[in-house]
């Protein structure tokens, strides 16, 4: 990105904030680039002939008599199959020590998908994962955050998706990630031996804040070449977006925007929007399936920026540690993939959907009655089963540890539901029960032995 | 409204996101559509405020790229939808573009289409004779569209009273042929074709008057229909926190409901929901027709993630297709989803032109825009004596599921359904996941709905839904009564009083909206399996333990289940009947 001979060059800046500058020039269009200072800026307001600037690397050290040259052309990345293997800043600058990549130049955060060229997501992504596979399904073309407070270790179980996920390119987007998060990520692909099939782009706790906001549209754009030209399938990790929330809440802070809910921007939904919604299934057989990560702030999920993702992603993935089984499960309440209704039962075993829910629907009846015990009442005899059931269901199947495939699952849940209760409890069709409730002997059975028992 | 005379131009003074200003030169009206020229391509943009000489646009483009000094055209007139044969099984986006005609993967900015096909011709059967006296919306013939009849009016525009003068004989015709001429009372001669053209902001009024909603709505949802049902011609709004499921609900609806035309306005919400309706509705049957549901259904696609302009767009674009089929007496369904990202739309530029912000920076017309728009629905008396509907659900995405947030308030004032989704009813499954007891259908206040739900349903109808809402009401205080004092410091009075509330919400509420036949359930099935809880519900059982009430009411609830899982009426649907009564028969008392 050299600047060009003929190029004017502007040196008196009469405004400047912690995030924006604003000058006086003619003929500049709307979104596209400058240099201000050695640091790339993108234009974000224009009246009359007063341009303000969003300077990505922070205002620091800005003078007024800055020079200040405009590209001409909003930010854009080369993309070519020379991506593959590594990785940038947010400005799509390599950060590996290779050299820079030769290609086609793309404008990021470009147009939108037309939805009758969309094709409906049906190919099941198996990750192993019970609380996933199982209980909330992911599906390729499919936008889903994990939502989790900073204490989770929600970044190796992205990794472990990702890895599992068989995707033909893996496409990291790193917002304010740890030093040390970002050696984990590059390890565990490393390891993985799966290095050459990842791009990543990284902001690291080091850069400044708001450079943060190019690093979904650098990755997205990645993953539109591959998913569009070269008819790939796609995994786009986002890490963390509550940061990214946060960046834009900085830049329209600084622009005097009047703020809505939590501090955050009016437009949040729609700035969201326009990254997740990137996620499509292509007739082609491309596809961009996007893994995110929002962090919480005390397991909040009213707070605006979970709020709005949760309405625009295609459900979530809540982890949260069961203190019962001492493991982090996925929460099979507050998790959702709204898209396992177009594979569960179709891709996967006919039972599917019916386990998945009366399984659910035990495990609430289990955290009912822990309630009552909590609140010093006697149990029933069936309440008694519920925590039983509940704590094996847990470790068996909802812990992250678990890696089996899916058929096992529901062997899982049938055996289970053998295990503690009646068939009339488990309430399924009977199609269902004829078909799969397990021979082995179960609590009806051990009961009429018990009856027949105490009668002689 | 279509002013000749020197066109008004303009050239572009400042860019903020999609907010444009613009000094003009000449007349301008508010929201006059102008296309703003970024070099070869013209961006769509509304004029939503003037102060002489510059016009406030809203671009329902991305302004990328653009800068000062960029000529703006004036077009005047308001934005404009297309009416005509051929709006049926389309899909559009909010400014009625026709999706399936746009090249290439993506949006390119600045291409607009054509919305309708101007080449196909269409039987056309008259309906009026020459010398008849006719006005706006007087049906002069018809085609048929798929499977409906399509009339033929006068269009909505002409006011007064004309004579017709002449009408084209049955035959074949395009949209834009002529197909009759009407005089004015000066003598003045129009030529009238199939097509015209509406602006979607103002309400078509051209009939004889609204009388309040009074035929019920079959929707095949059992929560709604049975417990809270909407009219014809009524209007609903469904609240929901994300994953309680709205759009779940919403879809039930579009392919269930018993109307002659679904319009849904799918309104800055997701691509893929889109697309499973483009996916499956042209394979799944109308049940009550026989047909395709693609075949009576038109799609506003303006999706979250394309221009937040259009979104505002998208609504009123799908209301005016509505009210266009219901000039010619048919039963229209709209849906919204969701209204909330429409008046986040608003809210977005209302900052950018920065007006005094109202509640949690909302507008402060936001009340004043929802009324106004769900005052277009209606139950409607044609000026020629026919009827026509138009039934508006819209869901809310209310912010962090708080139901008192402006959007929700707003909207509580003029829906007079209200089916609240409930996060704890998600939480454990129980879908759909409408509250029973925060929700309310105001119908069943109206005498007339009253007078014809006993009618056509059973003339206990009202008085069990009393009954069944009670219940549900006694049910919820006998389990805090026993969450409060525990299991054995109650009475087992009060656990039968539970269990048999459950009862309701597991056969009646609760319904399985992916199972083939649970999803759907006509009208005179749910007053046979009501009749059934109900009957229950009267049964005095007696129990030696509390225990034994849970136990044993899971096994009528699964009896009532498999019945609702079966075919009505078929002989699996009578042996689980059989085995319910065999149940009911252990622990009856006399």
């Amino acid at each position: 990105m050299e600047t060009q001979a003929f190029q004017k060059i502007y040196t008196r800046i009469t405004n400047i904030t912690k995030a924006t500058c604003s000058l006086k020039a003619a003929g500049v269009g709307y979104e596209e680039l400058a240099i201000v200072h050695g640091k790339l800026a993108q234009v974000v307001k224009v009246i009359g002939d007063d341009i303000t600037l969003q300077v990505f690397g922070g205002t620091e050290g800005i003078p007024t008599n800055a020079e200040v040259v405009f590209y001409g052309k909003p930010p854009s990345l080369k993309v070519s199959e020379s991506l593959s293997g590594r990785f940038f800043n947010s400005f799509g600058n390599p950060i590996d020590g290779g050299p820079d990549v030769e290609g086609e130049e793309r404008e990021i955060g470009g147009p939108t998908v037309n939805p009758v060229r969309r094709k409906q997501p049906s190919e099941l992504i198996a990750t192993g994962i019970a609380g996933i596979d199982l209980n909330n399904t992911l599906v390729s073309g499919q936008k889903i955050p994990f939502f989790a407070d900073p204490d989770q270790p929600y970044n190796q179980v992205m990794a472990m998706v990702a890895l599992r996920a068989k995707a033909d390119k893996i496409i990291l987007g790193g917002m304010g990630l740890t030093n040390d998060d970002y050696l984990f990520f590059k390890n565990v692909f490393d390891n993985a031996g799966a290095l050459d099939r990842i791009v990543s782009f990284v902001n690291s706790t080091e850069d400044p804040p708001v450079e943060r906001l190019l690093v979904p549209d650098m990755a997205l754009t990645a993953a539109e070449y591959y998913a569009v030209d070269k008819n790939q399938s796609v995994l786009v990790l986002l890490t963390d977006m509550t940061l990214y929330a946060d960046a834009l809440a900085i830049v329209s802070n600084r622009m005097d925007q009047i703020p809505s809910k939590d501090s955050m921007p009016g437009s949040l939904y729609s700035d969201l929007a326009k990254i997740y919604e990137k996620a499509v299934q292509f007739p082609e057989g491309g596809s961009i399936t996007i893994v995110a990560v929002t962090t919480l702030s005390g397991g909040d999920i009213t707070h605006a920026i979970p709020d709005n993702t949760g309405y625009i992603t295609e459900g979530q993935l809540f982890l949260r540690k069961d203190t019962d089984v001492g493991k982090v499960i996925v929460d099979p309440f507050r998790s959702l993939s709204r898209l396992k209704q177009l594979v569960i039962g179709e891709k996967t075993r006919e039972d599917h959907p019916k386990v998945m829910n009366a399984a659910v629907r035990l495990f609430a009846d289990a955290s009912n009655a822990k309630t009552k015990m909590e609140n010093g009442f006697d149990l029933t005899d069936y309440d008694e089963r519920t925590l039983d059931f509940a704590k094996e269901y847990s470790e068996k199947l909802l812990a992250i540890d678990v890696n089996i495939d899916i058929d096992e699952m529901l062997d899982t849940g049938w055996y289970l539901f053998n295990k503690y209760f009646t068939k009339a409890e488990v309430g399924l069709k009977e199609e269902l029960v004829q078909k799969y409730w397990p021979e082995e002997e179960g609590l009806e059975e051990k009961r009429q032995k018990e009856k027949t028992g105490s009668e002689a | 409204m279509e002013e000749k005379g020197k066109q008004t131009k303009g050239k572009v003074r400042s860019i903020i996101a999609n907010l444009v200003l613009v000094d003009v030169d000449g007349p301008i009206s508010q929201n006059e559509i102008c296309y703003i020229k970024l070099g070869n391509t013209p961006l769509m943009a509304e004029v939503i405020k003037v102060a002489e000489p510059t016009a406030y646009v809203q671009v329902f483009e991305s302004t990328r790229g653009l800068s000062v000094g960029a000529e703006v055209e004036f077009s005047g007139h308001m934005l404009e939808v297309t009416l005509a044969p051929g709006i049926l099984s389309r899909n559009f986006d909010g400014l009625q573009n026709d999706l399936d005609k746009m090249e290439g993967v993506f949006l390119k900015r600045g291409e607009y289409t054509i919305p309708l096909d101007e080449e196909k011709k269409w039987d056309f059967k008259p309906l009026a004779k020459e010398g008849d006296n006719v006005a706006a919306g007087s049906w002069l013939g018809e085609v048929t569209e798929n499977y409906q009849p399509h009339k033929i009016m006068v269009p909505f525009k002409l006011l007064g009273n004309y004579t017709l003068k002449s009408l084209a004989n049955e035959g074949s015709y395009t949209i834009k042929d002529k197909i009759a001429v009407i005089t004015d009372k000066e003598g003045n001669d129009i030529e009238v074709t199939m097509m015209q053209k509406w602006p979607v902001k103002v309400p078509i009024k051209v009939f004889e008057s609204k009388p309040r909603p009074f035929r019920l709505l079959e929707t095949g949802v059992r929560t709604i229909d049975t417990l809270n049902p909407i009219t014809e011609g009524g209007t609903g709004f469904i609240p929901g926190p994300f994953g309680s499921g709205k759009t779940v609900l919403q879809h039930a609806l579009s392919k269930q409901a018993e109307a002659d035309i679904v319009i849904v306005a799918a309104c800055g919400e997701r691509a893929n929901e889109v697309v499973e309706i483009f996916t499956e509705f042209p394979e799944l049957d109308d049940p009550r027709t026989g047909r395709k549901l693609m075949e009576r259904t038109t799609i506003i696609a303006n999706t979250s993630n394309m221009p937040v302009a259009a979104r505002e767009a998208s609504v009123y674009t799908a209301m005016t297709l509505a009210e266009y089929y219901r000039q010619m007496g048919l039963k229209i369904l709209m849906l919204a989803d969701s209204t909330s990202r429409w008046a986040q739309a608003l809210r977005e530029m209302s900052n950018r032109m920065e007006e005094l912000p109202g509640p949690d920076a909302y507008p402060m017309d936001l009340t004043a825009i929802i009324s106004n728009f769900y005052a277009r629905a209606g139950y409607t008396y044609l000026n020629n004596g026919e009827t026509g509907s138009i039934t508006f659900i819209g869901t809310v995405s209310p912010a962090g599921g708080n139901l008192k947030e402006p959007v929700t308030e707003a909207t509580k004032k003029v829906g007079r359904c209200f089916y609240a989704l409930s996060q704890d009813r998600a939480d454990s499954k129980r879908y759909p996941a409408v509250d029973p007891i925060d929700s309310y259908s105001k119908y069943l206040e109206y005498d007339e709905v009253k007078e014809y739900l006993n009618k056509n349903i059973h003339e206990n109808w009202m008085d069990n839904i009393e009954l069944v809402k009670d219940i549900l009401i006694r049910g919820r205080e006998s389990s805090e009564q026993i969450d409060i004092l525990g299991d054995d410091g109650v009475p087992i009075d009060y656990h039968i009083s539970f269990w048999k509330s459950e009862v309701i919400d597991f056969v009646i509420l609760q319904q399985d909206a992916f199972d083939e036949i649970d999803a759907s359930t006509p009208i005179e099935r749910q007053r046979y399996m009501l009749d059934k809880v109900l009957e229950i519900y009267r049964t005095r059982f007696e129990f030696d333990s509390f225990e034994d009430v849970a136990q044993y009411f899971k096994r009528l609830i699964n009896e009532l289940k498999q019945m609702n899982y079966s075919k009505y009426d078929s002989d699996k649907f009578k042996e689980h009947e059989k085995q319910l009564e065999q149940i009911m028969e252990e622990r009856k008392v006399a």
